[in-house]
């Protein structure tokens, strides 16, 4: 019989109040080692507090937290020294170069000399930023800014990292990129925390998520599991012109498992997308467009808070 | 220098439980800072090292010879250039240490946001706060041990004494960076930084640097006497003139105390900013 491993981190009712307002308001996790947790939500939900305490740079008001088995309130240095962390706006050191970012970043770990530089200049392959070693950090593209942040947290060769947003404001083949690096990580072993409003980034990289809403827990599984249990198979996106939308909802009463009514288009939730169409054209009702595709943890989103992920 | 780093070190980690502060790796910050300075501009620096070596030259040497002697707050009558010179030393530790600890920590905190990235590692504040003002200790120190070595040319260390203006000047230049990144740390505008220009200035030119204190009314004096530029001034010169005496343990006083006042203020204000 498997044992179960001893999680990494464990949430309890964590709660992170700035004066009055509960930026996080009593939230409760686990993560496995080896396992790759996302928090997803849209802005302002959260997620940025929750890594901000995981990783040891903000005190929590109440519940509790245990990182590698350590407090953070106490811990905090030594914590952080085993974790890597990416935080959302990059914070590189514009006066170094690029490879004296790497190791700085390790000498502040207490790390000696001859190891970081060994690692920087592995990182700097990992990162594909070799040919960069000596640019300076602003003359980077963000996509390799990120990049070279994701190789900075790892100099220490963190048991935990925790990224925030790794991709959002990059272009798709950066963002693809990232992925494949960060999907070497997992591979390897690392264990990842990242938080994302992207849904195809969360589906792509988490083994496990929680929907996070107003410093809330609002669902938790694997992006599969939440797409079974709070949506359809399939989806139907209708679109009838955005004056007639709200008035078409009226007659679609039977329609589906369920039906979202958007400013800008109806979605009908159902197993079989063509036909809950073919239903729909029946009635006399005819969309200017329509389109069937799969599920997406942005339907679990809307289903669960009543709005959508991005506004 | 490596000397007083350490003993500090060692002071500090003996007010543990302060684990949470200080990881005893301040000189990672050092390392940092010095190899950044070499993207920086030279040119500022070394304006910043010849400004006191010009107003040597101007006034003590040019002014020098119409004023002819000054007599001393102890009653010695000693030749104007060496009255000045001593005062000009510790505005040269003063000067190169504010710079650093002032605007160019107004800037990474704001600005660079370096102090976040240092201390999501195991860094703790007060390692921060130590590497940044020991880097900007030692600029003020290069800066002060060069004007010894011109004051040495010129002639105007007139005692043996002057051996101990070196870790003098180290006093004052550590004393001048610890409060001055404790005062800029709670600093959040451009406005409020340029109080610092506004203050530095009047008090360079009334720190009885270019003529003795008793030229002022009493209260005026008292009002110098309060500033820290004063004591500086004072106690490097009774040890450049050799005109010792053991009140001047008042002076390395007032600089202990800034000292230790900057390290707290700079620690809590890091701690509260960035481990909040
Ligand atoms: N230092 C702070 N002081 C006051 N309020 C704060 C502070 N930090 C965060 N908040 C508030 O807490 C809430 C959650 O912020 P947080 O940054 O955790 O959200 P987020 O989920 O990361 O959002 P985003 O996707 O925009 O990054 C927000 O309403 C924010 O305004
Ligand atoms: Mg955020």
């Amino acid at each position: 019989m498997a044992t179960v491993p001893a999680p990494v981190i464990t949430a309890t009712n964590l709660v992170k109040k700035y004066k009055d307002f509960a930026a996080v308001d009593g939230i409760s996790f686990e993560v496995a080692p080896g396992e790759s947790f996302g928090l997803l939500g849209p802005n302002g939900a959260g997620k940025s507090t929750t890594m901000r305490m995981v990783g040891a740079v903000s005190t929590r008001t109440s519940g509790d937290l245990s990182v590698l088995d350590l407090d953070p309130n106490q811990f905090g240095p030594e914590i952080r020294s085993q974790l890597g962390v990416v935080p959302q706006s990059d914070n590189l050191d514009a006066e170094l170069r690029v490879r004296d970012n790497l190791i700085v970043y390790g000498r502040y770990f207490g790390l000696p000399i001859g190891r970081v530089k060994a690692r920087a200049d592995e990182l700097l392959a990992f990162a594909q930023l070799e040919d960069k070693a000596k640019s300076k950090v602003d003359d980077l593209s963000g996509g390799m800014k990120r990049r070279l942040t994701i190789a900075r947290a790892l100099i220490n060769d963190p048991r935990i990292l925790l990224l925030d947003e790794p991709t959002t404001g990059l272009d798709p083949q950066a963002r693809h990129i990232l992925w494949d690096r960060l999907f070497r990580l997992k591979e390897q072993g690392t264990t990842l925390v990242l938080t994302t409003h992207y849904m195809d980034e969360a589906e792509q990289l988490c083994d496990r998520l929680v929907v996070v809403d107003k410093g809330t827990i609002m669902a938790e599984g694997s992006p599969a599991a939440l797409i079974r249990e709070y949506s359809s198979r399939e989806v139907l996106e209708v679109r009838f012109g955005s004056e007639k939308n709200a008035e078409v909802a009226g007659r679609l009463e039977g329609i589906g498992e369920r039906v979202e009514v958007l400013p800008d288009r109806i979605l009908v939730y159902s197993d079989n997308g063509e036909a809950e169409l073919v239903r729909i054209t029946e009635r006399g009702l005819h969309p200017i467009t329509s389109l069937v595709r799969r599920s997406s943890l942005e339907d679990v989103f809307l289903r669960l808070t009543g709005r959508s992920l991005i506004e | 220098m490596i000397s007083t780093d350490s003993r500090l070190v060692a002071s500090v980690s003996r007010l543990r439980p302060m684990r949470s502060l200080y990881a005893g790796n301040a000189t990672s910050v050092m390392q940092r800072g010095w190899l950044a300075t070499r993207s920086s501009n030279w040119l500022v620096i070394l304006s910043g090292f010849f400004e006191p070596i010009f107003y040597l030259l101007s006034l003590g040497i040019g002014l020098g010879s119409l004023v002819g002697a000054v007599t001393t707050s102890t009653g010695h009558a000693i030749p104007y250039a060496a009255f000045i010179a001593p005062a000009l030393l510790a505005t040269a530790a003063m000067n190169g240490a504010v710079y650093d600890s002032t605007w160019n920590v107004f800037f990474k905190m704001h600005f660079a946001k370096l102090y976040q990235g240092m201390l999501s590692t195991s860094l703790g504040p007060l390692d921060v706060a130590l590497g940044e003002i020991l880097l900007a200790l030692l600029r003020g120190a290069l800066y002060a041990v060069g004007f010894m070595i011109v004051m040495q040319a010129l002639g105007l260390t007139l005692s043996w004494w002057a051996l101990l203006a070196l870790p003098a000047v180290l006093l004052i230049a550590f004393g001048f960076a610890s409060f001055g990144m404790g005062i800029t740390s709670y600093m959040k505008t451009f406005q409020q930084m340029d109080w610092i220009n506004f203050i530095m200035l009047p008090m360079f030119l009334l720190s009885a640097t270019f003529y003795p204190i008793t030229v002022y009314p009493e209260w005026i004096r008292w009002f110098i006497q309060a500033m820290p530029l004063w004591h500086g001034v004072e106690l490097v010169r009774g040890l450049t003139t050799g005109d010792v005496n053991i009140a001047m343990l008042w002076h390395v006083l007032y600089y202990l105390v800034m000292i230790v006042l900057g390290l707290i203020l700079t620690t809590r204000r890091l701690r509260a900013l960035f481990l909040d």
